[in-house]
């Protein structure tokens, strides 16, 4: 490449847009990079000062620790997905019900916003020995406490949403004599889609915590149990590499449930709202 | 010429007082294309929301000679934005109106193909609007209120944010699809050359509060085209409708 040319300037940019592609390469990689030399690390630290297992077991421990109990662990974290996936999808049943109740008429929202934020505020783990106590079923009591802590984002955002649709499309709306359900299923869902999208987003992770805390609270023994009844059975018994390994679990289910809601958002919203598209400049 | 409405007396004062519109009385007569002109604040387009049927008159009242009081099928409005959903293509949004009404996708489309053919978007119906242009998304808007085949089409300042070449263009358009269609149009504009080009009739209204000062017909024949800009005529009007209009200012300043 010759400098002084006239397509030297072209030559920069050639040379500028390969520089971000690396760049770009470089973005993707390099979480995973810096993760793996932490864990690498963690590894050393324990194999050069000797710690003993029962206080910080070696990553590679943890996964073999993983591995021998898979069976078991495997039925507590299908436990678990039960409690937060049954917690999730009644906080957005009652979430968008309530939402559109909310939207349909001040008054509703006026009498029963102040539950909803009672709810929202009080922390889980103080309320959750009282909905054990009333209530009887363990799974029942469980999917209560993760729905409590679930259902608000996708409440208030959904609200948001719905009252967010556009003047003149709602001026259109009633121009035209669309049916109230015909406004909610054309302009008022579709407005309200990228804000709820972003409630379930919070949701998702918030009930994987509610059912892990509540499990904690309610110290659940016996044959139908979760992670968070795995972490503590393990820590009674100082077992601590399961503890880590049952964590390990919850961890990546957390990870999971993300992922999955980040591909829901860009399925519902990429060809058309503006935080799921790429900017062509 | 027999009038498609008349207002009579309409007046419109907000609940905080303000008295946006002050005993308006005009006749629209059918197939006339009329321009409200003046001042922000002269209420032209509350006159249109309340033609329209979007807001309430708090005095006087719209009659429809014809008789038929169920006006509202007949009517369509583009606003200043284009004001399409942007959660579906093109051809989705042209369909709203017929969808509303329950008329099927199938059963719309060769009525969709025909109104996005006239407006030049054919080959652009299954795309997002946010992948349009300013121009092309209110030729959209354009498409979605000529889709009932309206007898009064409403136009809010439809063009005021768009470049001038794009404006000169769309006003041609418009007045084609009103010299095939005839439909009734009343045009909100705050643009005397605007006003001049393509309405037979101009409204000039004054602020504060809202009334009609000045009914000024514009005698030219249609078709109209862009030599028409350079005639000594439109030169004429378009001082005369300033007049008109700079008295509507020195009223009240």
């Amino acid at each position: 490449m010759t400098d002084h040319t006239p397509d030297a300037p072209f030559s920069v940019a050639v040379g500028a847009r390969r520089r971000s592609a690396s760049n770009q390469w470089i973005q993707r990689i390099l979480p995973f990079l810096v993760f793996g030399l932490g864990l690498l690390a963690w590894e050393l630290v324990v194999r050069i000062n000797n710690i003993p297992h029962y206080i910080l077991p070696a990553p590679t421990l943890v996964l073999k620790t993983l591995w021998d109990n898979l069976g078991s662990l495997m039925v507590s974290w299908l436990y678990t997905m039960k409690i937060t996936f049954g917690a999730l999808l009644l906080a957005v049943v009652g979430g968008v019900a309530l939402a559109m109740l909310f939207a349909l008429n001040k008054w509703v929202e006026l009498c029963l916003f102040p539950f909803a934020i009672v709810l929202q505020v009080t922390p889980i783990v103080a309320i959750a020995p009282l909905i054990l106590i009333f209530i009887d079923s363990t799974t029942a009591a469980l999917l209560l406490c993760a729905w409590i802590v679930a259902f608000f984002p996708i409440l208030s955002n959904t609200v948001v949403g719905l009252r967010s649709a556009d003047h003149n499309l709602r001026d259109l709306f009633t121009l035209y004599r669309a049916s109230p359900w015909q406004t909610l299923r054309f302009l008022l869902v579709p407005s309200a889609m990228p804000y709820f999208i972003a409630g379930l987003k919070i949701a998702g992770g918030l009930s994987l915590i509610g059912a892990v805390v509540a499990e904690f609270t309610a110290g659940a023994a016996g044959k139908e149990t979760g992670l968070a009844s795995r972490i503590l059975e393990a820590s009674f018994r100082t077992e601590i590499p399961k503890m880590f390994a049952a964590l390990v679990l919850v961890s990546l289910t957390g990870i999971l449930i993300y992922l999955v809601f980040m591909l829901v958002s860009k399925l519902v919203l990429g060809k058309w709202h503006e935080s799921e598209i790429k900017s062509s400049r | 010429m027999s009038a498609l409405l008349e207002l009579r007396g309409v007046e419109k004062r907000y609940d905080n007082g303000t008295l946006a519109l002050e005993r308006v009385d005009l006749s629209i007569g059918m197939h006339e294309f009329v321009s409200l002109l003046g001042p922000s604040g002269c209420g032209k387009s509350t006159a249109l929301k309340i033609i329209a049927g979007l807001s309430e008159a708090t005095g006087g009242s719209i009659v429809w000679p014809d008789g038929t009081g169920n006006h509202a099928k007949d009517i369509s409005f583009v606003f200043q934005e284009p004001t399409l959903m942007p959660w579906t293509q093109v051809f989705e949004n042209v369909w709203l109106p017929l969808r509303l009404k329950g008329i099927s996708k199938a059963a719309a489309k060769p009525q969709i193909d025909g109104v996005l053919e006239k407006v030049g978007l054919a080959q652009f119906a299954h795309v997002y609007p946010r992948e349009l242009s300013g121009g092309m998304k209110m030729r959209v808007s354009i498409a979605r209120a000529m889709i009932t085949e309206p007898r009064l089409l409403l136009m809010d300042e439809p063009f005021a944010a768009l470049d001038e070449m794009t404006r000169f263009k769309l006003n041609n358009d418009t007045l084609a699809l009103w010299q095939a269609k005839r439909f009734t149009t009343i045009f909100v504009t705050h643009s005397v050359y605007e006003s001049v080009y393509l309405s037979n009739r101009i409204i000039v209204m004054a602020a504060r509060p809202g009334r009609v000062i000045a009914d000024i017909a514009v005698d030219e024949p249609y078709p109209r085209s862009d030599s028409f800009r350079n005639t000594p005529r439109y030169a004429e009007l378009c001082v005369k409708v300033s007049q008109a209009l700079q008295q509507a200012g020195e009223h009240h300043d």
